[in-house]
């Protein structure tokens, strides 16, 4: 029996984005997410009594203002905290290296550095734009005579074409490499190549040499387009944006049940015919969305014995290894990192002196090993939003890169040796930090894929690589939201263009559904 | 078995006896191994399956098992056949096709016991049948080299095997297995083969290859047993109108050009193919394709004259409408028989078109335009092939 038009399994930020508009169309949408709250990984929680932090995503770097639009979110309760932050690189010496919109401050960085990083960016943003407009709209497919699809082409052949020959080049050329190469083909300063090379890595399994860093990076790029010139922190942390996707959804008459895990996405014959969730309860649709990670929609969910061996075979081959961790930390006090003025505490800090040191750093979780010294992108959210915290006291959220899905012997073993060295790195740059420490929570791989029900527990919900993007992603078969089995779509970070709090998986799926199913 | 060099083709356990016996030294590559093309004269060879019995040491065949609680649920997706219906002891040929309703290889499925199958398969298949695994509760096994097997095929098959021993061989039906005692081994018979005619299968391990070898063609002398090779199977296979992956058609995996894959349909095979099985390898596209329309269809054809149509075009009104897969003379039936791929809607039966056949004498090239027709079933098909209890001939 059932009531719906569309079924959703998780409320993840694109779920929330693809419910409502699926709701705005006229359809009766239920979700159905298997966490106590709605939000998926942009949520904020309570990790120690009165300390909360955003327990996932940190930073809002690439929101996607068509999403703040249509989903009316500040009317909905979204306030920023902090806006277009500063990129710290922090020095143990306390000559930081500041980079501010496109500006680049102390650490004796050059005249030349600051002219080629200006060039640099400039030429950046032009490749971002191509992307940016590919982003926005369903990935164009392989081979097809569909006309629609071969508008998206043209479209994106006359990106490429606008930015004339030179550029087009360029563009080719060095999305193949890495921003090793890149970062010294343009940049003297160490910390400075670092820093911008970490924006290549992040939420990846890959260290500056590695290839695809340089799309990891023009991805991220993208939030300069979208009105972001710098990380933003939303009042009340990421869960504020869920909180106010969820408002959003309630009002354009999305019910959302939290807490209730669906165990099953139900097929017969190729058609989807349902969901059954993990009480055992079952809901019957011919419309189901699954904003979860393909590996689990498919591996898990919908399960391998209702599909055909070609798509077992290219789920199964979906690159979803993480290697980052996230460490929470409840401090007694603002801790002083050396030579960092206290305005500066309150922006975006990063422990990254050498592109050397985040290479090693990634060296070690190819071997499942945790890295001695790990590359850190911090956050003090308490200096911008003291209600996260009580009163004169501090949380840090930090991302911390690398961390196995597993250490040889699990995790447990491991734990406290690895927030030990991610306490000791600190305690070099904000010498007392460790005496403040009230509590902390290490996130693993592991426990990612755990609270967010993701395998792999990855940032984009699998890698975010040039054989894994666009038309291949998740895979193909399966790029244009739709799926092998009839009337399951997906609308997640696994979907183009890929994850991060950007809510463009979402969208695009929905006026995927839309142009495909019809008006409701 | 492997050869001392790695750049060696693999022998069978019956190597010492086939090679004794192979008068004309005439070898072949079967998928790494090597095998005889003709024993001491084709024509003789072939005579003995239709007239006698002939021996085909079958072992470069890939064989597969599979077992475990999900067997029959995986080879239910695995294949385009519905497996329930091969009871135990029973054997099925069948075709299996990737996502894309492509045939991947035709073969056969043996339900040897509860949750027990052996899948019999020319291409090397066992990474599709790996990957083809993930979900279910089943153990897949390549055991080609472990089981050696003979194909005894033609008339006086049965008289000859009882004469070995297996006493109520006669009774076994087509397609059912029957185990016997081999000297305190087991033999496991099935009463199948490529031949068209009465025939039997024999399974054994392989250190009684040679043995078995020596007994049969001991009892089977008085039947007239001879071993026959490649090409003697070639003309028999054609003329009762059995298709040989890579030669009909390409496996798809092995097709690397766009459209050069066949689909069950394409390939004359729809009788294999259960749609209302819910899931299985290749329904989608085959469904597509039956509301859409195939691009080909499979063709027995009866050639005027007696030159073999090999790689002829087939024309229509002096167009090109197909080619030959498969051709020869075949001298039971008498008759000049081609096996085709059409370009739809060419191929129904009755169908009159033409057959484009080059030849050469001295390099001297000669073309001739044979008027062919579309035959509705093979040339040989005789009731003995059928007939339970069989037929001491
Ligand atoms: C450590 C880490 C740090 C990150 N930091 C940032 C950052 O600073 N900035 C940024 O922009 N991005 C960041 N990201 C990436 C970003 O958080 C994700 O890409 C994005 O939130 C994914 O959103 P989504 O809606 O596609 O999926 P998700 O948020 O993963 O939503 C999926 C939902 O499905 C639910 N679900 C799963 N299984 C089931 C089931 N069986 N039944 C019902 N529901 C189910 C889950 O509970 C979840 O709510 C980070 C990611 C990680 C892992």
């Amino acid at each position: 029996m059932t009531d719906y038009d569309v079924l959703m399994v998780g409320a993840g930020h694109n779920g929330l984005v693809c419910a409502h508009a699926l709701a705005k169309s006229g359809r009766k949408v239920l979700m159905l997410e298997a966490g106590d709250v709605a939000g998926g990984c942009a949520a904020t929680r309570e990790f120690a009594p009165g300390f909360s932090v955003s327990s996932c995503a940190q930073w809002l770097t690439q929101l996607s203002p068509r999403v703040m639009d249509s989903m009316s979110l500040v009317d909905h309760g979204l306030q920023f905290a902090a806006r277009d932050l500063a990129s710290v690189s922090l020095a143990e010496d306390g000559d930081h290296l500041v980079l501010r919109g496109a500006k680049l401050e102390g650490a004796n960085i050059s005249a030349e550095d600051q002219l080629a990083y200006e060039d640099f960016s400039a030429r950046m943003m032009r490749f971002t734009k191509i992307l940016a407009k590919a982003f926005s709209t369903r990935a164009p497919k392989l081979v097809e005579s569909n006309f629609a699809d071969r508008l998206t082409l043209i479209k994106l052949g006359l990106g490429l074409k606008l930015l004339g020959k030179n550029d087009m080049n360029d563009l080719m050329r060095i999305i193949l490499i890495n921003m090793y190469d890149v970062m010294e083909e343009n940049f003297d300063h160490p910390r400075l190549k670092a820093l911008l090379s970490l924006d290549g890595m992040l939420g990846s399994h890959m260290g500056p040499r590695s290839p695809n860093t340089v799309f990891g990076y023009l991805y991220r790029r993208v939030g300069n387009l979208f009105g972001y010139d710098g990380p933003a922190q939303l009042r009340g942390g990421m869960g504020a944006l869920a909180d106010a996707m969820v408002a959003s959804c309630k009002a354009a008459g999305v019910e959302i049940r939290c807490g209730e895990a669906v165990a099953s996405i139900d097929s017969e014959a190729g058609q989807v015919t349902g969901v059954t969730l993990a009480s055992g309860e079952q809901f019957s649709g011919k419309l189901v969305v699954s904003n979860v990670d393909p590996v689990t929609t498919f591996q898990y969910l919908v399960g391998y014995r209702n599909l055909e061996t070609g798509v077992v075979r290219s789920v199964s081959n979906i690159r979803n290894k993480s290697g980052t961790a996230k460490l929470h930390l409840a401090l007694s006090g603002l801790p002083s990192f050396a030579g960092l003025s206290a305005e500066l505490t309150g922006h975006r800090l990063v422990i990254a002196p050498d592109m050397n040191y985040a290479e090693r750093a990634f060296n070690a979780v190819k071997y499942s090993e945790y890295s001695k010294e790990p590359v850190m992108d911090i956050s003090i959210p308490t200096v911008n939003d003291p209600g996260l915290a009580p009163d004169g006291q501090h949380v840090i959220s930090a991302i911390v890169q690398f961390a196995p899905h597993e250490p040889e012997g699990g995790w447990d073993g491991h734990r406290q040796a690895f927030t030990d060295i991610v306490l000791d790195l600190l305690e070099r740059y904000a010498p007392g930090i460790r005496g403040l420490v009230t509590a902390s929570e290490l996130l693993t791989p592991q426990d990612l894929e755990k609270e967010f029900g993701m395998t792999g527990g990855h940032w984009h919900h699998g890698e975010l690589s040039l054989d894994q993007v666009m038309m291949m992603r998740p895979f193909h078969g399966a790029n244009q939201y739709s799926t092998p089995v009839n009337g399951l779509y997906l609308c997640g970070a696994g979907s183009h263009p890929g994850g991060g709090v950007m809510g463009l998986a979402g969208l695009n799926a929905a006026n995927e559904i839309i142009k495909r199913v019809g008006a409701a | 078995m492997a050869g001392a060099d790695e750049r060696m083709l693999l022998t069978t356990p019956f190597h010492s006896r086939v090679a004794a016996a192979c008068e004309t030294n005439c070898w072949g590559n079967w998928k790494g191994y090597t095998t005889p093309n003709s024993y001491i004269d084709v024509e003789l060879e072939y005579f003995a399956i239709r007239s006698t019995t002939g021996v085909f040491d079958l072992s470069p065949m890939g064989k597969y098992r599979v077992t475990g609680p999900d067997a029959e649920a995986y080879l239910n997706r695995l294949i385009t056949r519905d497996v329930s219906k091969i009871r135990e002891k029973r054997v099925g040929y069948t075709v299996w096709c990737d996502d894309e309703g492509q045939v991947l290889d035709d073969g056969t499925i043996f339900h040897l016991g509860p949750n027990d199958y052996r899948i019999c398969a020319y291409a090397r298949a066992i990474d599709w049948l790996l990957w083809s695994a993930e979900g279910f509760d089943v153990c897949v096994e390549e055991e080609t080299q472990n089981v050696a097997a003979l194909a005894v095929q033609g008339p006086t098959s049965c008289a000859a095997l009882m004469a070995m021993g297996l006493s109520g061989l006669d009774a076994l039906k087509p397609f059912g297995i029957e185990y016997f005692d081999f000297e305190g081994e087991q033999l496991m018979v099935s009463r199948t083969g490529f031949t068209g005619d009465l025939g039997y299968e024999l399974w054994i391990a392989p250190e009684k290859a040679e043995d078995l070898w020596d007994r049969l063609f001991a009892a089977g002398a008085p039947h007239i047993i001879k071993p026959f090779g490649m090409e003697a199977l070639e003309m028999a296979r054609i003329e009762t109108g059995f298709i040989q992956a890579g030669v009909d058609f390409i496996p798809a995996e092995e097709t690397i050009r766009q459209g050069r894959s066949r689909s069950p349909f394409e390939l004359g095979l729809d009788w294999l193919v259960d749609l209302n099985k819910p899931v299985f390898n290749g329904r989608k596209a085959l469904l597509d394709e039956k509301s859409r329309g195939s691009r080909y269809r499979f063709a027995i054809l009866d050639v005027a004259g007696n030159k073999p149509a090999n790689n002829s075009f087939i024309l229509k009104n002096g167009k090109q409408v197909g080619v030959v897969t498969s051709a020869a003379w075949c001298p039971t039936a008498k008759t000049n028989v081609a096996l085709a791929q059409l370009e739809m809607p060419h191929g129904a039966i009755g169908e009159e078109l033409v057959a484009e056949i080059y030849y050469q004498r001295e390099l001297h090239w000669t073309k001739v335009n044979a008027p062919c027709k579309v035959l509705e079933s093979p040339v040989f098909d005789p009731p003995r092939r059928r007939q339970t209890p069989a037929l001491p001939y």
